[in-house]
């Protein structure tokens, strides 16, 4: 992939914004999520993805611990563009989690698939509220790379 | 259709195709991107490279992290020890001058819950360790390279023809839309550092009050090295205005962008 736009990280905060509202989950307890998206997707356990279409590849990043709990992003490529992501593992605990997960995740997966269309190399931006979501998904991206 | 009539001439060779490839590792408490543009991405020599900027960061952690007990900079400051690494004393000289440089907008002391000063590098180390790290790349010829490390980023090339390297596009978040790009900066060398609070404030502390910083917005700041657009990009967080005028006084090759 050329130019992978890693800028779409910066998505992630989406998740931090709404998961800063409350204080305590237990990373280890962060279950393996089914994570709804606007488009009904579901992220199963299993790697085949979504694009079923013979290029489309996916790419899961590395689970990362964050003092929310752990995320995981998985994203899918296709004729070297991001074509869908999904977050695979969201802290998942209690009622309120849900709540948050259930809304902040597909915000993350829509505007992660328009944010293809720019052409960016990096993203720099505060560190403290994403650093840990944006390492998941760029852990995906740079995969592409390798 | 006209060029079949031109006589064949012996054009410039047209610039190689250059091939991407990405690394990544949680080091020092982050997932460090490196990124490499290369003819042969492949090349030994760079992939060592690439290994020196990772193992030069985990040799900072060892040193001065504030977070592993067994660091050089917790056990001098536990008094479990008498010396430690140089990098100790060279952060320290540099966290002083960074207070001096920006009149106290950066500060490395803090204020302990009991009111005790305590020493934290904390603020300058990662600019610093990471503009060193990207040091080893520098050396590596015909390579072209971006280091991302939580929202930092330094760009630069190696020596060889391809100084006249690509240069990066470097998307500054939108600190007030997640999942925005405010800016797009293109940058071929230097260093890219923004404070601020993106989703949720207050991790920057303004040494004059004391108090965390609770407004909204980013300050960016690029420049010739990540360590002082890292310093400087503290200051403009804590007071804009009085950061870009010392900026513009003392370290003119550094410039601003308040989001």
């Amino acid at each position: 992939m050329r130019r992978i736009t890693t800028w779409l990280l910066s998505t992630v905060s989406a998740l931090v914004l709404l998961f800063s509202y409350h204080t305590s989950t237990d990373s280890g307890a962060a279950a393996d999520v089914v994570a709804e998206s606007d488009t009904g997707t579901t992220s199963g356990s299993g790697s085949s993805g979504r694009g079923s279409t013979a290029a489309a590849k996916t790419y899961t990043g590395d689970a990362v611990t964050t003092r929310f709990g752990d995320v995981q992003v998985r994203i899918t490529v296709q004729n070297g563009k991001i074509t869908d992501s999904e977050v695979t593992q969201v802290p998942w605990n209690d009622r309120k989690d849900q709540e948050i997960n259930s809304y902040a995740v597909p915000i993350l997966n829509s505007e992660t698939v328009a944010a293809q269309s720019a052409n960016i190399d990096m993203v720099s931006g505060a560190t403290y509220t994403s650093q840990g979501y944006i390492g998941s998904l760029q852990s995906a991206i740079d995969r592409a790379n390798l | 259709m006209i060029t079949a009539e031109l006589p064949v001439t012996p054009a410039a060779p047209p610039p190689p195709a250059l091939a991407r490839r990405a690394w990544v590792e949680q080091v020092m408490g982050m997932p460090v991107s490196v990124h490499v543009r290369a003819v042969e991405p492949t090349r030994p020599d760079l992939e060592a490279g690439v290994a020196r900027v990772f193992a030069h960061l985990r040799k900072v952690d060892e040193v001065l992290s504030t977070w592993r007990a067994d660091s050089d900079l917790l056990r001098l400051q536990h008094g479990e020890r008498d010396e430690a690494h140089a990098w100790v004393a060279d952060v320290t000289e540099l966290c002083l001058e960074a207070e001096d440089r920006t009149d106290g907008l950066f500060r490395a002391w803090r204020r302990r819950p009991e009111g005790r000063l305590a020493f934290d590098p904390t603020g300058l180390v990662k600019g610093w360790a990471v503009g060193g790290a990207a040091a080893h790349l520098d050396v590596v010829p015909e390579v072209s390279y971006s280091i991302g490390a939580g929202g930092d980023l330094v760009v630069g090339a190696g020596p060889g023809p391809s100084a006249a390297a690509p240069s990066w596009r470097i998307g500054i978040e939108d600190p007030r839309r997640p999942g925005a790009v405010a800016r797009v900066l293109t940058v071929r060398r230097g260093g890219v550092a923004t404070s601020g609070a993106a989703a949720r404030g207050a991790h920057v502390v303004d040494p004059r009050t004391g108090l965390g910083i609770t407004r909204s917005g980013s300050a960016t700041v690029t420049g010739p090295e990540l360590l002082w657009a890292d310093v400087w990009a503290t200051a403009a967080w804590v007071d804009p205005t009085r950061a870009e005028r010392l900026m513009v006084q003392r370290d003119a090759a550094y410039s601003l962008l308040v989001v």
